[in-house]
This record gives structure tokens, sequence and C-alpha cells, in this order.
């Protein structure tokens, strides 16, 4: 890949391109599979660190 | 794959077509909804097939066989105007709310209040009934992301750009083993089911033959392109939080190895929803800002097909258990 690119979904996800590991809080490496990723910014993900769509029950049940 | 057996007037004579006969092709207004006429769905996925991958021993030619184009234009046309009647309110509604298509689209599924399929999935569905599931949906998933390839070409620029990407990840993203609809076919063996494409097409209900009827309709159909493109969408943003529950449901009832695919479609999903909706959805609709009525039509499409058949599912499952009290007390 030539070039990482991160793009902030508006309350979602950071859209992930170009990378070939994320590392967690605990320094755990997680390899990217994909050719995009989504990697939780809301802290709620049971996937951490993807995004597993858990934000959207977290609005609802906020509004 | 041999051609299923025809369930009705409509579907026999275009079998007989397909078997080289030339039956009359003419249709009568029938009542009621066309979505919920397995007969109507079943001759519409046979004609839509021949664009697919076919049927073993049927002309190839028969794709563009004047009388099968014109009886697929005229069951198309019922189909669409029942589908624009039963979304109007939720497309005003969206429009209403305004904003940013993105959003929109992904409000408008998050805003959904359908029946509650996935979660009873996860905790209550016996293994007989998660199994009913795999087989109602395989029709669809064993062609996943074919009848939005139809749309690629029709797009241009970002959106293009955009759908290829996804739909790369879609089909395996380079490797043959991660190809969706095989990650399909194997959860269909680790469940004793048959992964063959449409093994199960004589099996499923009307709604489930609807439910890939109306991709290969936005697909098939460049004037639609705009409602498939939203119709993708909100499919994709409709099967993040689903597919994990229903790869708990079939952990619970230790059908472990069928879940790898509902576990990818998590991840994927999550990705998914977001370059379908603000991605694809957002450059059709930066460039033709007169389109987002016609994609909003095709993201409410998603939602009142997918409400029908659960709804259907989870009455027929209901009916059954009334049925057989003490098999399931024993």
């Amino acid at each position: 890949m030539s070039s990482l690119r991160v793009r902030a979904c508006p309350h979602g996800p950071l859209l992930v391109r170009g990378a070939d590991a994320v590392v967690d809080e605990e320094g755990t490496e997680h390899p990217v599979t994909r050719p995009v990723v989504a990697v939780c910014v809301c802290d709620r993900s049971a996937r951490k660190p993807w995004c597993d769509g858990t934000h959207k029950s977290v609005r609802t049940s906020a509004t | 794959m041999e051609i299923p057996p025809p369930c009705g007037p409509l579907s026999t004579r275009v079998v007989e077509v397909m078997s080289g006969r030339r039956p009359s092709l003419e249709v009568t207004s029938g009542q009621g909804s066309v979505l919920n006429d397995r007969d109507v769905q079943l001759a519409l996925w046979l004609i839509y097939e021949l664009s697919y991958r076919g049927f073993d021993g049927v002309d190839l030619a028969l794709e563009w066989d004047p009388d099968l184009v014109r009886l697929r234009l005229r069951l198309e046309q019922a189909v669409e105007h029942e589908l624009r009647t039963a979304t109007q309110a939720r497309v005003e509604n969206a429009l209403e709310n305004g904003g940013d298509v993105g959003d929109l689209l992904l409000q408008m599924v998050q805003d959904d209040q359908g029946p509650p399929l996935a979660a009873y999935l996860r905790r209550d569905a016996t293994l007989p009934q998660l199994q009913d599931f795999l087989r109602e949906r395989s029709v669809q998933q064993l062609k996943e992301s074919d009848p939005q390839a139809f749309l690629l070409p029709r797009l241009r620029g970002e959106a293009k750009v955009a759908l290829a990407e996804l739909q790369y990840d879609e089909f395996g993203a380079g490797r043959p083993e991660r190809l969706h609809q095989t990650l399909y076919a194997q959860s269909l063996v680790a469940a004793w089911l048959d992964p063959g494409y449409g093994a199960y097409v004589a099996d499923v209900s009307a709604m489930s033959l609807a439910s890939t009827n109306v991709m290969s309709m936005f697909g098939l159909n460049r004037r639609l392109l705009a409602a498939g493109c939203g119709h993708f969408a909100a499919f994709e943003a409709s099967s993040a939080i689903p597919s994990r529950r229903i790869a708990a449901g079939l952990d619970r009832v230790g059908l472990v190895a069928a879940a790898p695919y509902f576990d990818e479609h998590v991840e994927a999903d999550a990705v998914h929803e977001q370059i379908a909706a603000r991605d694809v959805c957002g450059a059709l609709v930066a460039d033709d800002p007169g389109c987002l009525p016609e994609v909003l039509f095709g993201a409410a499409c998603v939602l009142h097909i997918d409400a029908l058949s659960a709804t259907e599912l989870m009455t027929r499952w209901a009916a059954e258990s009334a049925e057989a009290p003490t098999e399931v007390a024993s």
C-alpha cells in the first residue's frame, strides 16, 4: 500500500485505508485484512479496535 | 442449476418457454400484493436468473427473448408500483428531515422499527428455525453483491470508485476463500444444509424471492440506478448489528461453524454502510441532487421488504410451535 488515509465519519467510525495494522490501547497489534477498515471511536464496540455498529444503538438510546 | 419446479400458472408458463415451448405470456392484473405472490416472484426470479448463471440445458439466447423481457417489464411495473406506494410516507418523512444524504440514509435505517427477527434469532430461535432462516436467506446470499455489480458501469467518478472498493471486499479482496458467497455456502454446510447455488429456490417463501428480485430489478434497469444505490446502502446499514445477533444465536444452538459468515459481516458492514451511504450515494446525489428521492426510495424498499420477510418468518414459526406443543415439551 502506498499511503495511509484516515477519514472520520460523522457520528461514526474512522475509515482507514492503506494500513497494515492497528495497535490498540494495550499495545496489541491487530492486522488489517480488508481494503478499508472502520476503527471504533465511541469506545462501545464489542470488537475493538474495529467498529461493530454499536454507536447506532448508543445514539438511539440517548435520544 | 436445474430449473426449479413452478408453483402457479405464471411460473409454469415461464418454465415452458425455457423448455422450448411458446405458451401465451399474457398477464391479467391480479388482486393483492405481488411481493407476497410466490408465483409472480418465482416467474420473475426465473427470468432474472437467465442474466446470472442460467439453467442447465436452457437456451442462452432466452435472456433477451422479447416475450420474456416483456413479461419481466410487466411484472416489474407491478412490483415497483407496490413498493412506491408502500414506501411513500417513509421517503417523504426523510425528505422533510433534510440534510446530508449519508446521514439521511443511516438515520432512516436506525429509526426503523421492524419486527425483532435478529433479537429472536439470538435469544429464542430453535436449531430448526435457525436452519430455516439460513435456508430462506440462501437464495439471496449465494449471489451476494452480484446484482449490485450491474450498477458499476452506470456510475462515474467517486461513486464508481467507492462501489468498486466495496465490492472488491464483498468479492473476497483478491482471496477466493474470502468471497462472501463462499462464506455463506460454508455456513450452510456447517448447518447441515445444501450449499448449492439455487438449491432452495423451490422451498423458500415469496418474500425471500422478492428480496433478491428487487435487487435484480434495480440492477438491470438503468432508470433505477439511484434507487439501486440507496437500496445497497440501506442493505449494508441494516446488517452489522443483526449479523452480530445472528452469529450469537448460531453459537447458542451449537452451530458455531455456521457463524463466521455473520461474524465477518459485523466488521465488514460497519465499513460498507459508511462507504455505500456517504461515498456511493453521497457522490451520486452531489452529481445530481434531483435523484435524492430515488436514493431514499431504494433504501425504504429494504426496510419494507425486510419487515414483510421477518413478519412472515416469525408468524410461520409461531404457528409451528403452537401446532406442536408436545414435540417442544419432549
